[in-house]
C-alpha cells in the first residue's frame, strides 16, 4: 500500500515537512480544520476556542478514558486565508517542547484530491528531535507495558 | 531497552560519528584509514569508534593483523525507522479526517 502521509525531516535541521493528499475536494478539507465539532471528530479531542480568523486564538484539550486532563494546547492564528492557507501557532501546555510556528497549504490537486503540506519550524533542533522520539518513545513504553501486563500474568 | 536506544541516538547526535558512518557506509575500513579522512587526534577518532561500537552501529571485523570496521546495517535500520512512529501517528489522523469528511460529503 502506498504511503499517504510523509514526513521529511532532516538532519539537524529544527524544521519537518508532512505532507499528504486526500481523497477530497479541497472545500471539505478545509472544513475540516475550521469547524470545531469536525476537529474535535478527527483529532479525538475538545475543542475550547478556534477562531478561524488573522488574530484568532484556539486551544484544545484531551482527556484520558477515566477523565482525567491528558493534554491541552493552544495557538494564535496569524494568517487566514479560507481553502489555502494557515498559518498559527502551536504550544503544548506544561510541557518542554516549546512554541511551534505552522503553515498549513492547502491545494486542489483534481475536483476530488486535494493536498495539504504543513511546514513546522520548532525553537530548536533539539527541540523538534524531541517531538519526534515523543511517539516513538511512548512506543516504546506501551510495548514495556505490555510485557509486563503478560509478565505478570504469567505469575 | 530504553537505555541502550538512547545511546543510539546520542552516538548519532555527534557530526564527526555521523562522518564516520558515511565514511564506513561504502566499504570497510581500519582504525587507521578512518582516521586519516579527519584533523582530529587519532585517540579522539578512537574513542568515536568505540563509542559506535559500543551501541552496535560498528561492528569490528579481524583480517589478518588488521581490524576493519563495518556497518551494522540492522542498527541503521532502527534508527531509520525511529521517525515511522511519528509518521503513523499522522497518518492515522488523516485517516480519520478523510472518513468523516468522506460521510459529510455525501450527507449534504
Amino acid at each position: 500500500m502506498e504511503r499517504k502521509t510523509k514526513v521529511n525531516a532532516e538532519d539537524g535541521k529544527q524544521d519537518l515537512m508532512i505532507t499528504r493528499e486526500f481523497d477530497l475536494p479541497l472545500e471539505l478539507l478545509f472544513k475540516a480544520y475550521v469547524e470545531p465539532e469536525i476537529v474535535e471528530q478527527w483529532m479525538g479531542t475538545k475543542v475550547l476556542k478556534l477562531e478561524s480568523k488573522k488574530h484568532g486564538s484556539w486551544q484544545i484539550e484531551t482527556s484520558d478514558n477515566k477523565g482525567n486532563l491528558a493534554f491541552r494546547a493552544n495557538g494564535v492564528i496569524h494568517e487566514f486565508v479560507p481553502n489555502r492557507k494557515i498559518t498559527r501557532t502551536f504550544e503544548m501546555e506544561n510541557t518542554p517542547f516549546g512554541v511551534q510556528l505552522e503553515f498549513y497549504e492547502f491545494e486542489q490537486l483534481t475536483d476530488d484530491i486535494s493536498k495539504l503540506t504543513m511546514h513546522v519550524i520548532y525553537e530548536s533542533v533539539a527541540h523538534r528531535d524531541q517531538v519526534l522520539k515523543l511517539p516513538f518513545a511512548f512506543g516504546i513504553n506501551m510495548a514495556h507495558n505490555r510485557l509486563q501486563d503478560i509478565v505478570s500474568k504469567l505469575k | 531497552m530504553m537505555n541502550l536506544r538512547r545511546d543510539v541516538f546520542q552516538a548519532i547526535a555527534d557530526p564527526t560519528r555521523r562522518a564516520i558512518l558515511l565514511l564506513v557506509a561504502s566499504q570497510s575500513m581500519t582504525a587507521g584509514a578512518i582516521a586519516s579522512n579527519f584533523d582530529t587526534a587519532r585517540p579522539t577518532v578512537s574513542k568515536h569508534l568505540q563509542i559506535l561500537t559500543k551501541c552496535e552501529l560498528l561492528k569490528q571485523e579481524q583480517n589478518g593483523r588488521e581490524i576493519y570496521y563495518h556497518l551494522n546495517p540492522q542498527k541503521i535500520k532502527e534508527i531509520a525507522d525511529f521517525i515511522e512512529p511519528f509518521r503513523e501517528m499522522w497518518d492515522d489522523r488523516f485517516n480519520k479526517l478523510e472518513t468523516i469528511m468522506k460521510k459529510y460529503k455525501t450527507k449534504k
